[in-house]
C-alpha cells in the first residue's frame, strides 16, 4: 500500500547565537532532529515516545509546518510538503491538522468556542453560507461529547478536558487525513485522561485517520498506537509494533526506557528488573560522536564512539539502530 | 467512551436547549471596572466634562472671541465671576468670556489628548504587532526605525515646525500623532512576541491562516487589554504635551485656546489679584488629567486581574 | 507511637467568589520511617494537606484541627516554633525545583546557610557538610559543582539538590510533593530510587503526594486516596491496588493505561473533578460514581475503620466492581 505520509531523512536544525557574541560569527547548529525517516499508512497510528529534548515534538512540527525543515523530504499524498512554497503549503494544510498538549493555552481566550471550531472551515472554505457553518460546529461539538449549546462561551468556562475536546473538533472539521497528536493527555487529570484516549481512539477508527501520536508516557502510546518510534537526541533508535516494542526491545535505549515506566502493580512493580539509566540527555549541540546513546548505554563498546549506527531491519518492520541489539524481556518477573 | 453520551443526548434531544451565552474576558473586564468606585465617578466625570465641551455653549452668554471693550482696564472689579453679568467664570484680561473660552479650551485638550492616543492606538498596535509576529529582519528594520525617531528630539522639531509652517490646530494634531504611537509600538511589540508563542497561535499557522488575519483576529485582541489601558494613561500625557506647547505660546492659535494656554494668560495676571482667570481652567485641567488617571487605574486593575 | 499525625484538618481558602474547600475534615498518620503515599486528582487537597502541616498555606488560606508532630501541634504553633521544626525534623520538596531554589544564589551559599543557621556551623564546616550531602544524592564531581547557580542544573539534577537540601539537618519527616511529575522517566526512576535509599540510610520517613499510580506501586507501604479535599480509602498499598474498596480508586486503576496488559478499551470515570467551592452535600465522588446508591447525593459517608484500612463509602465492600 502506498503510505499517506512518508519522512526521508528529515532533519530540523536551529541557530543558537552564542550570548555576548558578534552579529556576524556563524551562529552554532543545534541539530533537534537528525535524519529521521519513517511511513505512515493510511488508517495507522504511529506512537513516539521520547525524553524531553528528543526532539519529538519538533518532529511533530516540522511535520505539521510550523516550524522550517532544514533537509529531507515530507512526502504527503505524493507532495513534498518540505520544499513547497509558503502560499502553496497553506492549501496542503487542511489535510494535516494538530492537537496540543496544553489545552486551554491552544484556544484563543477572545474568542468564542463556535468561533474557535470553525475557523480552520473559514480559512479554507470561504464561501460556507453561515447556517451551515454553525450546523456542522454544532455536530462536531456533539460529536466529541460537548453540549452544542455551550457554542458561545468561551474557552475559560470549560474544565481542561472540555478544552482539550474542542481542541479536538477544531482539529476535526476539515475532515482532515492525518491528526497530529502532541502529548495532548499529559495535562490532564487521570481520570479525564482515559476519557480523551477513549476518544481519540474512536474518532479514528470511526473516521479512518492516520495519527501521529507523541507522548513521554510509554503506557499511553502503546495502549493507542500500532506502531512505535523511539527518539533520542532527535535520532531514530528503535521502530516497532507497539506490542512488541514493550515486551521485546532490541535496543539498549528502549529497554531502559520501558524498565523505568512504572507499573501500577506493587506485586509486580517490585519484583521487575530495574536497569536503571545514569546520567542525564547529553546537550543537543555536542551530541556524542557515534551513537549518541553510547554515554548512558550498558552495552557501549569503543566502537560505538566511532561508528554511526544505521537503522536497521531485523523482520517483519522491526528497524534497530544498533549493532548490539539483542531482546529482552523487561517487563517479565523475575525467576 | 464519554459516559454521559447517553446523557448528553437525552439532553440534546430535550434540548434544542436555548443557546447559552458566554462571559467574555471583556464582559468580566466591564464587571470588574464597574466595581471601582474611583474609576467609575472618574469615568462619570469625564463623561460630564465631555457634555460641559458639547453643550456648554449653549449657555455661554458671550462668543468666546467677542472682547467686551468696556470691561478693558477695569477688569479687576468689572471683569468678576457674576451671574449677573454673564460672565460665569469672568473674564480675561482682553475682556473675553472666560466661560465660553474654557468650554472651547476643554474641548480642543480633551480632542489633542484623545486623538493623540487613538494615533498611538491605531498605528502603534498594528505597527508593532506586524513587527513583532514577522520578527527576524522584518522586526529589526521596523524597531530600528523606531529608535531612530525616537531619539530626535521631538520637541524641538515640533517647535520648529509650528514656526515655519505657521501655528494651526492641524500642525499640532500632526506633531503629537508623529511621536504619540512610538512608545505603543513598544509595547505592541514586546506584547505580540509573548503571545506569538502561544499555542493559539501556532494552531492558527498549523491551520493556514492568513498571517494577516492571524495578526487582526488572534494577536491584535489579545493585545487590546493592554493597549487600552496605555492610550487612557497617555490622553493626559497628551494634553500635558499640548499644554506645555500651548505654554510657550506655540499652540493652538487665537482666538481659539486650550487649557493649557488659559492657564499661561492666566499665571501672567494672577499677582494683579485675578485670580479666577488660572483658576477655573485649571480646575478643569486637573480634573480631566485626574479623571484620565483613575480610569486608566481602573482599566489596568480590569483588565489583568493577575497583576494586583 | 506516630510521627505525624493528623486529625480532622480542614483547609479553607477566602477567594474573592466565595470560600474553597480545600480539605475537609481528614486524618492520617505516620510512623518512623514509614511511606505514605497520599494520591488524588488535582483539586482534591493533596497538597493543601501538606502545606497545612508544613505551616505554608497561601495567605487567604486557613487551617482547623490538629496537626501532632512528635506530641507538638503544629497548626497551634507560631511562625517561629514551625520555622525551628521545619527543615530540622521536617522538610518538604516541591514539583518544581526552581521555586524553592533561589536563583540568584550559589548552591553552597544556600545550602550553608541553612545549616549555619540550624547546626550553629561555621561556613566552611557546613560547605564541607553539604558537599558530603550532594554526594549523597550522586551528584557527580559535588565538589567543583556545588559553587553553580541552580540554572546551570538540569531539571532532575536540581530536584536532587532539592532532595540534598531538605536533608541537611536529617529530618525524621520528608514530604515530597509530586516531586518527579516535572521529570522524564529515566529520570524518575533515578529519583525514586534515590529516595528509597535515603529511607533506608536515614531513616526518614516519607509522604508522597502524587497522582501517579505507578511511583505510589513501587514505592509505598501505604496509600490514602483522596477525592473533593476527603479520604476515599485508606490501607496498604498492595490491598489497594489489588482489592480496591472504593468505586473511585477501582476507577482509577481501570483508567490508567497499563504496559504490561493489553487492554482494547480504558475504562472512565465520567465527568470532571469537582468544584471545590460547590462540593455536593453527600459523598463527593457521588456525581461521578458509577455505582451511586441514592443515599450518596444527600448523606456524607462516614469513616469505616478496620485494623488496618480505612473506607468511606456507602456500598458495601464486597459489592465494589
Amino acid at each position: 500500500m502506498e503510505p499517506l505520509l512518508s519522512v526521508r531523512n528529515l532533519s530540523v536544525t536551529f541557530d543558537v547565537r552564542k550570548p555576548g557574541s558578534w552579529p556576524w560569527t556563524p551562529p552554532r547548529k543545534l541539530h533537534a532532529v537528525s535524519e529521521v525517516s519513517f511511513d505512515l499508512q493510511p488508517g495507522e497510528c504511529l506512537g513516539i515516545v521520547g525524553e524531553s529534548g528528543s526532539g519529538k515534538s519538533t518532529l511533530a512540527r516540522a511535520v505539521v509546518g510550523t516550524i522550517p525543515s532544514s533537509d529531507g523530504n515530507i512526502m504527503f499524498e505524493g507532495h513534498d510538503l518540505a520544499n513547497m512554497d509558503p502560499k502553496q503549503r497553506r492549501v496542503h494544510r487542511r489535510d494535516v491538522q494538530m492537537i496540543f498538549q496544553d489545552p486551554l493555552a491552544a484556544l484563543n481566550p477572545r474568542m468564542t468556542v463556535g468561533e474557535i471550531i470553525a475557523e480552520p472551515l473559514i480559512t479554507h472554505e470561504p464561501n460556507t453560507p453561515r447556517p451551515e457553518i454553525k450546523k456542522r460546529v454544532r455536530e462536531l461539538m456533539e460529536r466529541v461529547g460537548l453540549l452544542p449549546n455551550l457554542i458561545n462561551r468561551y474557552p475559560h468556562e470549560f474544565s481542561g478536558g472540555q478544552c482539550q475536546r474542542i481542541g479536538i473538533a477544531r482539529a476535526l472539521i476539515l475532515k482532515p487525513k492525518l491528526i497530529i497528536c502532541d502529548e495532548p493527555v499529559s495535562a490532564l487529570d487521570v481520570s479525564v485522561q482515559a476519557q480523551v484516549i477513549n476518544l481519540l481512539m474512536e474518532l479514528r477508527r470511526d473516521m479512518g485517520l492516520s495519527m501521529i501520536f507523541i507522548a513521554h508516557d510509554l503506557s499511553v502510546v502503546k495502549h493507542i498506537s500500532d506502531r512505535t518510534l523511539v527518539l533520542y537526541l532527535g535520532r531514530v533508535m528503535e521502530t516497532a509494533d507497539s506490542e512488541k516494542l514493550t515486551t521485546r526491545p532490541e535496543h539498549p535505549y528502549s529497554q531502559a526506557l520501558i524498565a523505568s515506566v512504572p507499573i501500577p502493580d506493587p506485586v509486580l512493580e517490585r519484583a521487575r528488573p530495574r536497569p536503571i539509566l545514569e546520567g542525564e540527555l547529553p546537550s543537543p549541540l555536542a551530541p556524542p560522536s557515534g551513537c549518541v546513546f553510547r554515554t548512558r548505554c550498558p552495552k557501549a563498546q569503543t566502537s560505538c564512539a566511532e561508528v554511526k549506527p544505521v537503522l536497521e531491519d531485523i523482520g517483519s518492520n522491526h528497524l534497530v539502530a544498533c549493532p548490539f541489539h539483542e531482546a529482552e524481556e523487561v517487563l517479565a518477573v523475575n525467576g | 467512551m464519554f459516559p454521559n453520551r447517553a446523557a448528553v443526548e437525552g439532553v440534546g434531544d430535550a434540548m434544542e436547549l436555548a443557546e447559552v451565552k458566554g462571559r467574555s474576558l471583556w464582559a468580566d473586564a466591564r464587571t470588574r471596572f464597574f466595581r471601582n468606585r474611583a474609576a467609575v465617578v472618574s469615568l462619570i466625570m469625564l463623561l460630564l466634562l465631555a457634555g460641559f465641551t458639547l453643550f456648554g455653549g449653549v449657555f455661554a452668554e458671550y462668543e468666546n472671541d467677542f472682547v467686551d471693550f468696556s470691561l478693558i482696564g477695569s477688569n479687576a472689579y468689572k471683569g468678576v465671576p457674576s451671574v449677573e453679568t454673564g460672565h460665569y467664570f469672568g473674564t480675561d484680561s482682553n475682556g473675553r468670556d472666560l466661560f465660553a473660552r474654557t468650554v472651547q479650551g476643554t474641548g480642543i485638550s480633551l480632542m489633542v489628548g484623545v486623538v493623540g492616543s487613538l494615533v498611538a492606538v491605531i498605528v502603534g498596535t498594528l505597527y508593532g504587532a506586524t513587527a513583532g509576529y514577522y520578527g527576524g529582519r522584518v522586526d529589526g528594520l521596523m524597531m530600528r526605525t523606531v529608535d531612530v525617531l525616537m531619539s530626535i528630539p521631538f520637541m524641538f522639531v515640533l517647535i520648529l515646525m509650528l514656526v515655519i509652517f505657521g501655528r494651526s490646530i492641524f500642525m499640532l494634531f500632526l506633531g503629537i500623532g508623529l511621536i504619540s504611537w512610538l512608545d505603543m509600538a513598544r509595547i505592541a511589540r514586546g506584547q505580540t512576541l509573548t503571545i506569538k508563542n502561544k499555542e493559539f497561535v501556532e494552531v492558527a499557522v498549523a491551520t493556514g491562516v492568513h498571517p494577516v488575519k492571524i495578526i487582526l483576529r488572534h494577536i491584535v485582541p489579545n493585545l487590546l487589554g493592554i493597549v487600552i489601558v496605555y492610550a487612557t494613561l497617555l490622553v493626559p500625557n497628551m494634553i500635558i504635551f499640548e499644554s506645555f506647547i500651548s505654554f510657550l505660546g506655540l499652540g493652538v492659535q487665537e482666538p481659539a485656546t486650550s487649557l493649557g494656554a488659559l492657564i499661561n494668560e492666566g499665571s501672567r495676571t494672577m499677582q494683579f489679584g485675578y485670580y479666577w482667570q488660572i483658576s477655573y481652567p485649571l480646575f478643569f485641567f486637573v480634573v480631566t488629567i485626574f479623571a484620565f488617571f483613575f480610569v486608566g487605574d481602573g482599566l489596568r486593575d480590569a483588565l489583568d486581574p493577575k497583576d494586583r | 507511637m506516630s510521627l505525624l499525625e493528623i486529625e480532622d484538618l480542614r483547609v479553607t481558602f477566602t477567594t474573592a467568589d466565595g470560600d474553597v474547600n480545600a480539605v475537609n475534615g481528614l486524618s492520617l498518620n505516620i510512623d518512623k520511617g514509614e511511606t505514605l503515599a497520599i494520591v488524588g486528582e488535582s483539586g482534591s487537597g493533596k497538597s493543601q494537606t501538606a502545606f497545612a502541616a508544613m505551616g505554608l498555606l497561601a495567605k487567604n488560606g486557613r487551617a482547623t484541627g490538629q496537626a501532632w508532630f512528635d506530641g507538638q501541634d503544629l497548626l497551634a504553633m507560631n511562625t517561629h516554633q514551625l520555622n525551628k521544626i521545619r527543615s530540622k525534623d521536617m522538610a518538604m520538596i516541591f514539583q518544581d525545583p526552581m521555586t524553592s531554589l533561589n536563583p540568584y544564589l550559589r548552591v553552597s551559599d544556600q545550602m550553608a546557610e541553612v545549616l549555619m543557621l540550624h547546626q550553629g556551623l561555621s561556613k566552611s564546616a557546613a560547605v564541607t557538610e553539604a558537599v558530603r550531602m550532594l554526594d549523597a544524592v550522586r551528584i557527580p564531581d559535588a565538589r567543583a559543582r556545588i559553587t553553580m547557580f541552580p540554572h546551570e542544573f538540569s531539571g532532575g539534577m536540581r530536584q536532587r539538590i532539592m532532595i540534598a537540601m531538605s536533608l541537611l539537618c536529617q529530618p525524621r519527616l520528608l514530604i515530597a510533593d509530586e516531586p518527579t511529575t516535572a521529570l522524564d522517566v529515566t529520570v524518575q526512576a533515578q529519583i525514586m530510587q534515590l529516595l528509597g535509599d535515603i529511607r533506608q540510610e536515614f531513616g526518614t520517613a516519607i509522604i508522597l503526594i502524587t497522582h501517579d499510580l505507578g511511583i505510589v506501586a513501587g514505592f509505598c507501604d501505604r496509600t490514602l486516596v483522596m477525592y473533593g479535599g476527603q479520604i476515599m480509602e485508606e490501607g496498604p498499598t498492595n490491598d489497594i491496588f489489588s482489592d480496591p474498596s472504593h468505586p473511585y480508586t477501582s476507577g482509577l486503576l481501570q483508567a490508567v493505561p497499563r504496559l504490561d496488559k493489553e487492554t482494547a478499551e480504558l475504562a472512565t470515570i465520567a465527568g470532571e473533578p469537582p468544584d471545590m467551592s460547590r462540593l455536593p452535600a453527600g459523598c463527593p465522588f457521588s456525581p461521578r460514581c458509577a455505582q451511586v446508591l441514592d443515599n450518596c447525593t444527600a448523606e456524607r459517608p462516614s469513616l469505616e475503620v478496620t485494623p488496618d484500612r480505612r473506607r468511606a463509602c456507602h456500598l458495601p465492600v464486597q459489592e465494589v466492581a
